[in-house]
């Protein structure tokens, strides 16, 4: 009989933690709520959206963000450019996300992936 | 030979830092022409307003919220502080320079007997010390906050007059001025950076206010009831920008202060005031 209550509660326990990872895996962030998380990546505190209708009161001191496809062909030069701005420019606003632990890789890959289709 | 060789790189040292260092004077000139060039149209003895001389629609707000603040009970809070005599029975009027009025434009003042920058705060506290008070907490705004929310009000109209004199001074000056342009942080973001560079963007719905008249209207009530000395404010850049923040008073924040004041030079002060 103690045996059993202990096995179920060790069962719950398990069953508890699995869940609990399940809760994280659904909430980490999408690219797009990295981008306008203020803790993350903050990118609305500089840069208009044009494309993006959640993007309100954007902004200016750094380019609107669009048609970056057009404005960066090879899609590491924009990934560089996140992880570390100072190496292409050294007198720039643009906090290093990578280089600096703002973000992780993981997070930057994903930002970047949102801010390539803008 | 060797000898003209000499002289030649001597002369060329002399060069080289007389580029390298600009004096005080032609930094505040230097960025009231920079200000000035881009905003043709905001006079620059408005300046002491910040971001408001720029954006009629805040300076609308502002003045109409001065017209009645709403911390005008907090201000009287610092003036009963004032007026608490030290445990001597002397008091801040009998201790500070001209009876503590039209002053706060000469802080931070660099102490050449001292050899480093004091603030007004810093007299304050070497008052009641010398009276046989302990010193308020330069953080402590319930205390050191109220009674300069009063104090500087004495000063109001009087036009900021920091003085660098001699190479001590400079030095100072040249130590506050490295801080200002350091970049710092996990954002890796200078003082400047905002400040010069990006004055008068806006940072989402904020507008970034110029270094130039930023040191002449501290304290403020922001929000209309929150006391932030200019020192608790360098401590809210320094989090902004995720840095570890020096104490308020430290001889870093003071040389800061220092330099960040020069800035201001000729420019009216007014205390306490609102800000958002």
């Amino acid at each position: 009989m103690l045996n059993n209550s202990v096995l179920i509660g060790a069962l719950l326990m398990v069953l508890a933690t699995t869940s609990g990872f399940a809760d994280q895996a659904r909430k980490e962030e999408s690219g797009k709520e990295i981008v306008l998380d203020r803790n993350k990546g903050n990118c609305l505190a500089c840069h208009g959206m044009p494309g993006v209708p959640e993007a309100e009161q954007t902004g200016t001191a750094g380019p609107p963000l669009i048609a970056m496809q057009a404005r960066f062909p090879d899609r590491q030069v924009l990934r560089a450019k996140v992880w570390d701005p100072t190496v292409s420019n050294p007198a720039t606003f643009m906090p290093p996300f990578g280089k600096h632990g703002v973000l992780t890789e993981k997070e930057i890959d994903k930002v970047v992936d949102f801010i390539y289709g803008l | 030979m060797i000898k003209t060789f000499q002289a030649l790189s001597g002369l060329l040292l002399l060069l080289g830092a007389a580029v390298a260092y600009a004096t005080p004077e032609e930094d505040r000139l230097r960025l009231v022409i920079y200000f000035k060039t881009r905003y043709p149209d905001v006079k620059p003895e408005n300046y002491n307003y910040g971001a408001l001389a720029f954006d009629p629609d805040s300076k609308a707000q502002y003045d109409a919220i001065m017209e009645f603040p709403p911390f005008v009970e907090e201000i009287e809070k610092g003036r009963k502080l004032w007026k608490t005599p030290f445990r001597n029975g002397k008091t801040y009027a009998e201790c500070l320079p001209s009876g503590g009025r039209m002053i706060a434009g000469n802080y931070p003042m660099f102490d050449e007997a001292k050899g480093k920058v004091v603030t007004l705060e810093d007299v304050i506290n070497i008052c009641r010390v010398a009276n046989g008070d302990e010193a308020y907490k330069l953080d402590d705004m319930k205390t050191m906050g109220l009674l300069t929310s009063y104090v500087r009000t004495l000063s109001d109209g009087m036009k900021m007059n920091i003085r660098v004199d001699g190479p001590a001074a400079l030095k100072a000056y040249e130590d506050g001025k490295q801080t200002f342009f350091a970049r710092k942080g996990q954002l890796n973001v200078s003082c400047a950076n905002c400040h010069i560079d990006h004055a008068l963007d806006h940072l989402r719905s904020e507008l970034l206010s110029p270094v130039t008249g930023q040191a002449t209207h501290w304290p403020v009530f922001r929000g209309g009831d929150t006391l932030v000395t200019l020192q608790k404010r360098y401590v809210g850049c320094f989090n902004s920008v995720r840095q570890v923040s020096d104490q308020e008073g430290s001889p870093r924040m003071n040389n800061l202060e220092y330099f960040h004041s020069y800035l201001s030079n000729g420019l009216e002060m007014k205390s306490s005031v609102f800000r958002k």
